[in-house]
């Protein structure tokens, strides 16, 4: 049937149709490279990232990242002119550095290009080599590339922390350590992750650790940087632990992540595993944890797991066989989907903003469970996962805030996770790994299906 | 209190006075290298401009970033469309950018413009669209000659200048609208209102007072705007311009090719208001409008004094610092934190002229600190020094604020609360009170260390 409105062809439509329209990105579901290598640098002790570019990317990018952890978020720029663009970036590069060198007082600047340096073709390694020859006292310094037309943040994230590893870890003496290369998580989890290590006696090298810097205490001093992070010192002597565990499954197929540099150069084993979000994989994890340390899972893990599994059966009824949109990044969605499809909850859609070939065989490889007629989509905007949520009638979303609008138009619950979370206080602290994390997920899942039934019910019973 | 020393870079350093120096600011410098500044770009001070406007279309022509980093994230409000809370970019790739991203462009553009039938789009360069060589213009042209609208370019590369430029840039593509549309039937009685976002519906509150005094508001530029009021704003006979520094090039060239002459006004704080509606009103020369613009703000005011007055109280002497966008917006600050009783001891802008920083000068007490293009490091370190009680600013100051345990009020694009007209100062000082006087500020160690200290020496 054609609605009176699509007749008049000049009048703009109330809620137009842009899926046919795929020659733009419509209200994107990812972000740019250099935010993930902030994020990532961010995560590193007396760090400041620092991009090789124009000013306004610092500034957007902090203004992002700052709505979400609520938190300072100091980023350097070169800030290119009209001059620099046309005759190289090399004098602001300079001037920039000695700058945030004096000011800031840095362990360690961490350089990302921008699309406007990768495309005047700035040397990085050349001006980098010129800045430690011109500036005496220059701190540790490391540089990735992030043109944003390559790729999405999770790329600039795990590149960073790629570039880091490559870029500081010297020649190994062994210290029985674990490296724990966590992926883009939130405060929480990355607390969490410290204490799950700790768990098994280990006093692991998270990287990178922003669990402080962006979700720290109120200061009586400004502080230049934050307190925490991981150490330089640290990341120099990855090379000497036991093992590396990294989490996503996407990184397997990723050419060079931080765990491969390790492996190759340093026989650092490594073991890749999907992010421990649910049941199952927690319980991966932690067997990990338990084989590398030769300890027994501690009784007060078995015990959340227990209180996990026995508030599952308390509300089974509630989740069972309601239909779920999840998307963001490929790792966290694979995480989530595999918690969803434990509780009983069907993924109708799983989409990822970014571009990763693996992410459909990464997910049916991670949740074999997982329904032959889910649909799953790479490289998708919101307009794709509209089109494709309305079609499939889902009863909640899962993903960060920027899908609001759609619950919205839904009417159904947005459960929020991941990166950002712009609308709600407490973005950082969403806990989305271990049993704990899962935890506080099917708490959010169960109550929002529960209030949404009250809210929606004629009696308003107060006992449900 | 003594506080850890900050430096201030010494290539900044007449970029800060004391209003009881001598010294004159120095400002409208390029951000320097490496210092965090509070700035954006080019690109950013375009599409803060032209984003109200609701049944256009607006494209973002680069890689992903640029558009993802403004899709929504701004208060201002539409009574109809809502084309542009939407983010569409060409989201340039590797391949495009080595072959060019003409093509892309103009399919993004053709299959957009199908699917919403928008009165007009916006085209925005990014940094590299100009490097890799892309005529936009071209694509442009053929576009719009196909579909029937305007397609019109903004130039705002984001490195190629300041904020201010990107400013310029969205008021020479307004330009192309202006004197397209038919403007009879515009009364004598007639303005536009430049500079005036819509941010929480403050436009309607604005348009209301001039319905009430009887004047015609033409266009909204670019507050809940819609192309057709632009091609026909050429029809009002005053400007009224609010954000100065992003709309007086669009008022200088009505001025000049339209002879509408154009004052600057401010709808912030109630001196401010008042004087704008007078203004108005005054221009015509005709006595029933002057009447009733007097009525209008002795009405308004006796409906808000009486709350006012008890904010007032609890607020007097208490200190602020502002740190704003435009240096406009930071009088009608000083003032209406003024009308609060509140002191404002640190005061500074983004992208303030000469005349903006003499005139800030003269509006502030003795002893006032005056920052031009500042950062995190500097604002810290003078919030610190003057124990400031209050921060007004932005998204990125206040993470500052907040961290040092001071109370902040967001004055910028993002917020969701009117704050503009006699009703908004109401909300305005709501806020302030809000976020001087909350109990959390007793646990942050800012006080905890002054209460301690004062209990030792007390004992």
């Amino acid at each position: 049937m054609i609605a009176e409105s699509d007749l008049i062809s000049d009048a703009i439509p109330e809620r137009p149709d842009f899926s046919h329209c795929t020659s733009a990105s419509r209200n994107a579901c990812k972000l740019c490279t250099p935010l993930g290598a902030c994020l990532a640098y961010r995560g590193v002790r007396g760090a400041i990232p620092f991009l090789h570019g124009s000013q306004g990317c610092a500034t957007y990018i902090r203004r992002y990242v700052i709505s979400h952890f609520r938190e300072p978020m100091d980023i350097a720029a070169s800030n290119f002119s009209e001059d620099t663009a046309v005759f190289g970036g090399e004098k602001n590069l300079l001037a920039g550095l000695r700058n945030v060198a004096r000011q800031y007082r840095p362990e360690l600047i961490g350089l990302a290009t921008t699309c406007l340096s990768e495309t005047i073709g700035e040397d990085m390694p050349a001006l980098i080599h010129s800045a430690r020859e011109a500036i005496a006292d220059l701190p540790a310094l490391v540089h990735v590339s992030t043109a944003s037309y390559r790729g999405s943040h999770i790329d600039g994230f795990h590149d960073a922390v790629a570039a880091l590893v490559d870029q500081l870890t010297g020649p190994a003496i062994a210290h029985g350590g674990l490296n724990l290369l966590p992926g883009m998580l939130s405060a929480a989890d990355l607390r969490h992750l410290r204490e799950l290590a700790e768990n098994f006696g280990f006093d692991a090298t998270i990287l990178p650790d922003y669990s402080d810097t962006l979700d720290g205490v109120p200061w009586a001093d400004y502080e230049a940087l934050p307190e925490g992070g991981t150490a330089v010192e640290a990341i120099r002597a990855m090379g000497g632990a036991r093992a590396t565990l990294e989490l996503g499954d996407s990184l397997r197929a990723r050419p060079r992540t931080a765990g491969k540099i390790l492996r190759d150069r340093f026989n650092v084993p490594l073991h890749v595993k999907t992010l421990p979000v649910g049941i199952g994989a927690t319980d991966i994890f932690l067997d990990a944890l338990a084989e590398l340390s030769g300890r027994p899972i501690p009784p007060a893990l078995i015990a959340e797991r227990g209180r996990l599994i026995d508030s599952m059966v308390d509300a089974h009824k509630v989740v069972f066989g309601r239909r779920a949109v999840i998307y963001g990044e490929a790792d966290l969605v694979i995480g989530l989907t595999s918690f969803l499809c434990e509780i009983g909850i069907q993924p109708v859609l799983c989409a990822s903003g970014g571009r990763s070939r693996t992410f459909e065989s990464d997910l049916r490889a991670a949740i074999p469970e997982l329904p032959a007629d889910t649909l799953i989509r790479n490289e998708a905007d919101f307009v794709d996962i509209a089109a494709e949520a309305r079609a499939t009638v889902p009863d909640l979303l899962v993903g960060n805030s920027k899908g609001y609008g759609l619950a919205r138009e839904l009417g159904v619950p947005l459960i929020r996770t991941g990166f950002p979370i712009h609308d709600r206080i407490g973005g950082q602290r969403v806990l989305h790994i271990g049993y704990r994390g899962a935890q506080q997920l099917f708490d959010s899942v169960a109550n929002a299906l529960l209030a949404r039934k009250q809210e929606h019910s004629t009696v308003g019973y107060s006992y449900l | 209190m003594t506080h850890k020393p900050i430096e201030i870079l010494e290539a900044r350093r007449d970029q800060v006075v004391c209003k009881s120096d001598g010294a004159e600011i120095v400002c409208g410098k390029h951000s320097a290298s490496g210092s965090v500044s509070q700035r954006a770009c080019v690109f950013c001070g375009s599409r803060v401009v032209l984003y109200p406007i609701a049944d256009a279309l607006h494209v973002v022509h680069g890689p992903i970033g640029c558009a993802a980093y403004t899709w929504d994230i701004r208060g201002a409000q539409s009574s109809g469309p809502q084309l542009h809370r939407n983010s569409f970019s060409t989201d340039l790739q590797e391949r495009d950018v080595i072959f060019g991203g003409e093509k892309k462009l103009g399919a993004a553009l053709r299959e957009l413009i199908a699917a919403c039938h928008p009165k007009a789009a916006f085209v925005y360069s990014t940094c590299i669209t100009g490097i890799i060589g892309d005529d936009v213009d071209a694509v442009c042209k053929t576009v719009g000659a196909e579909t029937g609208i305007p397609v019109i370019p903004v130039e705002s590369p984001g490195f190629s200048g300041t904020k201010k430029d990107g400013y310029r840039a969205a008021c020479e593509a307004l330009y192309k609208l202006v004197g397209t549309g038919d403007i009879a039937g515009i009364s004598r009685h007639s303005i536009n209102l430049l500079g005036e976002f819509n941010i929480a519906g403050e436009t309607w509150m604005m348009k209301d007072y001039f319905r009430r005094i009887g004047v015609e508001v033409v266009a909204c530029i670019t507050g809940d705007g819609r192309v057709d009021e632009i091609r026909r704003c050429h029809g009002a006979k005053l400007n009224l311009v609010q954000c100065s520094g992003s709309m007086q090039h669009l008022a200088k060239k009505l001025e000049q090719d339209y002879a509408i002459p154009f004052q600057r006004v401010s709808f912030f704080g109630i001196e401010d208001t008042a004087a704008a509606l007078y203004a108005a009103a005054g221009v015509f020369g005709d006595a029933e409008l002057d009447r009733r613009a007097r009525e209008l703000v002795a009405a308004e005011l006796t409906r808000i004094q009486p709350e006012l007055r008890r904010f007032r109280k609890i607020l007097r002497g208490k200190k602020a610092a502002i740190y704003v966008g435009g240096a406009f917006k930071a009088f009608s600050l000083v003032r209406a934190l003024r009308a609060l009783g509140m002191r404002t001891v640190l005061v500074g802008s983004q992208t303030g002229n000469p005349d903006d920083y003499r005139q800030l000068k003269e509006l502030c007490d003795p002893g006032t600190i005056i920052v031009d293009d500042s950062n995190p490091l500097e604002l810290a370190k003078f919030c610190l020094e003057l124990d400031v009680d209050l921060f007004i600013g932005g998204v990125k100051e206040r993470p500052i604020a907040y961290k040092l345990g001071i109370g902040f009020c967001d004055h910028n694009h993002e917020r969701k609360e009117a704050l503009a007209g006699f009703e908004g100062m109401v909300n305005f000082a709501r806020e302030v009170h809000a976020s001087v006087m909350s109990p959390v500020w007793n646990f942050v160690p800012r006080r905890t260390r002054r209460a301690e200290r004062s209990w030792r020496e007390a004992a």
